[in-house]
């Protein structure tokens, strides 16, 4: 019997080595797998590379694995916050590599590794400091950039429920870079609100299906 | 002359945001905009973060942390909204199927490039969210802002000196003193407050401005 459910966050997060390639679904805190990042920041795991829309808020979730040590580099769109001093801190000290990337960008960067493309040309950014270097095209009297496929050895996201089979559905906008990162990740892992049987959600509703998806965990098992 | 406040320029936008229209109003000034849409006009926001059919601010005590705007404040769903993931809400901006989006800027320049991310100051620390997959991506790009700096100098200008967010991607601009186009002629006014002469506006704007009809 194919089971995906994870005893404990703990559990699921535990083969995370030094220097992993992460993705943390969330924008801001919406949709931010609290729990997981949690038991990552006891895991203990270090030099990471975070992929993440933010560079945490507050003192608590990706800011605590900020704050903890535990993050080399991050690729992200918007760091700079209101409530970002930790990221502000370490970035201002050096302690912090930043790879700034514009939202759709990123976005699509990560659908293009999830669905095996191998990079693509987007108008976003052209003639810009943050197309500065790249390769540029004209197609179609349009100008674009091309961007390169984000990969990751892990994505820890956030949904609604799932199942023991890996069948997602989310809830209102924290449904965000979720869909995307678990299809970009060689291992996913979903922090649920609910574990349910096989056959509770609609198939015709399910948001991310199965394949995408290697653990399922209740955010609240130890 | 009577210059326009925020306020009365979120409302000139409105005037031009047409029944039917997919919209997005960019983080700040530009939502100040969905104050000024009337009741009867059906219009489309759309947030970055994944909807459309974004509501009004919730009541106190309603507010749900998993719906929120671009500006990560709690919102509401219209009735025949809809949630969706980021690489999907990006598509519908740089896939072109947005038809208006309004932004705040630093500069817009004759060319119609915009500036509205970065003050390129040293130690700033660069963000820059849905700013440039916003301004390439809608059919029409309305820029609304003061027309100078406090400092009083032009924010339309020959050449912005500030990052770009985007190349010649501004259609409109509207200020506290004008409502201007850019089009391939050059920038035409098309209206100014009360008590303004053109010449005057040239004067202020610090380059070749044309006269146009409303």
């Amino acid at each position: 019997m194919i089971n995906k459910i994870s005893g404990s966050l703990e559990a699921a997060v535990v083969d995370i080595k030094d220097g992993a390639t992460v993705m943390i679904g969330g924008f801001g805190n919406a949709g931010m797998p609290s729990a997981l990042i949690d038991a990552l920041i006891g895991q203990g795991a270090r030099e990471l590379t975070i992929v993440n829309n933010n560079a945490g808020n507050g003192d608590t979730g990706l800011a605590a694995l900020l704050k903890a040590g535990r993050v080399r580099k991050i690729i992200c769109s918007f760091p700079r916050q209101a409530d970002s001093h930790v990221f502000d801190s370490l970035y201002h000290a050096g302690k912090i590599e930043l790879e700034l990337t514009p939202q759709g960008n990123l976005a699509e960067r990560i659908r293009a590794a999830g669905a095996g493309i191998g990079g693509f040309f987007s108008p976003t950014g052209y003639g810009t400091l943050l197309a500065e270097g790249k390769e540029t095209r004209l197609i179609g009297g349009r100008h674009y950039v091309l961007e390169s496929p984000i990969h990751a050895d892990f994505a820890l996201i956030k949904a609604l429920r799932g199942d023991r089979w890996g069948n997602l559905v989310y809830r209102k906008t924290a449904r965000n870079f979720g869909p995307i990162m678990a299809m970009a990740a060689a291992c996913t892992v979903a922090q649920v609100g609910e574990v349910v049987e096989l056959g509770q959600l609609d198939p015709e509703t399910i948001v991310t299906p199965g394949i995408f998806v290697q653990r399922v965990v209740a955010q609240g098992s130890h | 002359m009577q210059r326009r406040t925020r306020d009365q320029i979120a409302a000139r936008v409105a005037q031009d945001i047409h029944e039917g229209a997919y919209v997005n109003l960019g983080i700040g000034l530009p939502t100040m905009v969905a104050n000024h849409l009337p009741a009867e006009r059906e219009v489309f926001l759309h947030s970055e973060n994944g909807l459309l059919g974004m509501g009004p601010a919730p009541a106190p005590g309603e507010e749900d942390e998993d719906l929120i705007n671009a500006g990560k404040q709690p919102v509401t769903l219209l009735a025949g909204g809809s949630y969706f993931h980021h690489g999907d809400s990006f598509a519908m901006m740089r896939g072109g199927h947005l038809d208006i989006c309004v932004l705040g800027a630093f500069q817009v320049s004759r060319k119609g490039d915009l500036a509205n991310w970065h003050t390129g100051a040293k130690g700033a620390i660069p963000a820059v969210g849905g700013a440039m997959d916003l301004a390439i991506g809608a059919k029409q790009v309305f820029v609304m802002m003061e027309h100078q700096t406090r400092q009083g100098e032009s924010k339309i200008v020959e050449e912005c000196s500030y990052p770009l967010t985007g190349v010649a991607c501004v259609s409109r601009i509207y200020t506290d003193l004008a409502v201007i186009d850019v089009t391939a002629q050059g920038l035409v006014v098309r209206e100014m407050v009360e008590g303004l002469g053109f010449d005057e506006l040239v004067d202020i704007s610090g380059l070749a401005l044309r006269k146009g009809q409303a």
